[in-house]
């Protein structure tokens, strides 16, 4: 059996080994503001204190672009997307499984996070990058 | 006397591609035209604050070396589209605060000469996958984890709009562009000035929907200047300078409040919004008052919805705005009659200048062809992404 390649995330808040791929934040313990990023403090309400949580998977979408110009050669035309999750965490990310075009956005859809081989380096190790898919479509099905 | 200050000159460059010159000429033609227009030179000025995004540091220090080096304290002023507007209020503070009464304040930006500084980074060819900056990515992000570009960052800021209120989509972004291509054919000053059909905006190249090309500004190179003074100073001048004089009546700058958005992409809105109430407060006019206004249209989509956070339309009415022609220049406040960012031009260092010289040249009553008769009280607006946003409030002078 031929032997799996190694991965890696993308982005460190984007976990693998961990159960099915998924977002983690930082959550402030004095107010509950989460982040994405390393942090210090928190932009909120300046406590210093953070705790790794585990984000859900679902949100909506609340602005989108297609965008044309200046996509980088290997990705072609995309969509960009900012996504409220359900616990009010935004981040923005590609929809993906879908063509780029602006009559695919539909606000009253749920979208859920969805990974996709994003490069592969010189020793073989694949890039995994997510983004947002609306539910029943797969991030492979692109158009 | 009292705390207000006057501007008593004023001037900006043409905006274009100078080829052949660089950005110390600009600068140097837009602080001797604004000493000039003030009837004043390089010895009556006690502070000075120079602005430019690009240029590297101590760049007013080089432009003294061009207009004189009298000894004076200088700021170099670095705060993204807000640039210029932050060496005005700089200089404005400095006076308020009694430390000079006669300042002037610089901003020049040359785009135009080599690779854009602003583009976004290229993937970077790395073979071997390392955890880099903050989020440890492996990979430049940009097109995977969306879009950083400007053009689709506004683009989302304005796709938000419309999902939140009816009435908006991307023929009412296209009419803002059509409205400021229509107004720069008046504005010898501008980098374009031909009329473009809405039909022709439309169906131009799409860089990032709804933003179509004529729907974002160009790179352009240029330079603004202003002269300050405190109003014990201002009441020593001559008559026919003060008879030209405009108040500012208001010079307010903000920063984002924390919203959980504003991580993943800039809110252009809320500083805007808290920019503009509390300049209306200060100035003691409301927004019914103004006669023109100047704001940050880097794309179409951001005009549409500062319509709505400068308080111009009704609340979430700026698509019904733009379809009723109220930001036209015959229309109920007559909004970016120099042609705005997206045809006047926006050498980024020099455009939070450039909007004061046009509200005061209008409150002068000199502004030509694209004058707004009998302008008596304006607003000018500028955004930096990351974010910052000033707001000044400008009043004809009533002696």
């Amino acid at each position: 059996m031929a032997e799996l390649a190694a991965q890696v995330p993308v982005v460190d808040y984007l976990v693998l080994d961990d159960g099915p791929p998924h977002l983690v934040g930082k959550r402030c313990d004095g107010c509950g503001a989460t982040y994405l990023e390393r942090r210090n403090a928190c932009a909120n309400c300046a406590a210093r204190s953070l705790t790794a949580v585990r984000l859900p998977e679902m949100g909506r979408i609340e602005s989108f672009t297609v965008v044309q110009r200046g996509a980088p050669e290997h990705i072609g035309p995309f969509i960009s997307v900012l996504v409220r999750l359900e616990d009010g965490t935004c981040v923005k990310a590609n929809l993906v499984g879908v063509p780029p075009d602006a009559t695919a956005i539909d606000f009253d859809l749920p979208v859920r996070v969805a990974t996709y081989l994003a490069g592969t380096d010189e020793h073989g190790t694949e890039a995994v990058a997510f983004g947002f898919a609306y539910d029943g479509t797969d991030a492979t099905d692109e158009g | 006397m009292n705390d207000d200050v006057w501007i008593v000159g004023t001037a900006m460059t043409p905006i274009r591609r100078h080829v052949h010159r660089d950005v110390l000429d600009l600068a140097t033609e837009a602080s001797l035209g604004a000493l000039d227009d003030a009837g004043m030179v390089m010895r009556d000025i006690h502070v000075m604050a120079v602005g430019s995004q690009f240029e590297p540091y101590t760049f007013g220090q080089q432009v003294q070396k061009q207009i004189g080096q009298t000894g004076i304290p200088l700021y170099n002023v670095h705060n993204a589209c807000a640039t210029g507007a932050t060496a005005v209020r700089s200089v404005l503070m400095e006076i308020r605060a009694g430390e000079a009464d006669v300042g002037l304040a610089v901003g020049a930006e040359q785009m135009t000469a080599g690779s854009p500084p602003y583009r976004v980074k290229a993937p970077s060819g790395r073979k071997v996958f390392e955890p880099e900056g903050r989020d440890g990515h492996v990979l430049a992000t940009e097109g995977i984890l969306g879009t950083g570009q400007m053009f689709g960052v506004f683009a989302q800021t304005g796709t938000d709009y419309a999902r939140r209120h009816d009435g908006v989509g991307f023929e009412q972004f296209a009419k803002v562009a059509e409205k400021n291509h229509a107004h720069s054919t008046l504005n010898p000053l501008a980098q374009y000035r031909r009329p473009y059909s809405l039909e022709e905006i439309m169906n131009a190249e799409m860089l990032a929907y709804p933003n179509t090309l004529p729907m974002c500004c160009p790179t352009g190179d240029g330079a603004a200047a202003v002269v300050l003074v405190s109003d014990a100073r201002f009441r020593t001048l001559d008559p026919d300078v003060r008879r030209r004089a405009v108040k500012v009546s208001a010079a307010v700058m903000t920063t984002d409040p924390y919203d959980p958005s504003g991580f993943a992409h800039p809110d252009v809105n809320t500083l805007t919004r808290n920019a503009a109430d509390q300049a209306y407060e200060r100035a003691g006019v409301g927004p019914q008052d103004l006669d023109l206004v100047e704001l940050h249209d880097c794309f179409a989509t951001a005009e549409l919805v500062h319509y709505d956070n400068l308080r111009l339309c009704e609340p979430g009415g700026a698509g019904a705005w733009i379809d009723e022609r109220g930001p036209w220049r015959d229309g109920e406040i007559p909004v970016n009659v120099s042609g705005g960012l997206i045809s006047k031009g926006h050498p980024i260092g020099a455009t939070g200048i450039a909007n004061i010289y046009e509200v005061a040249t209008h409150l002068r009553g000199e502004a030509g062809d694209r004058q707004i008769e009998g302008a008596q009280v304006g607003l000018t607006h500028v955004i930096g992404l990351g974010s910052v946003c000033a707001v000044h409030i400008l009043e004809r002078a009533a002696t």
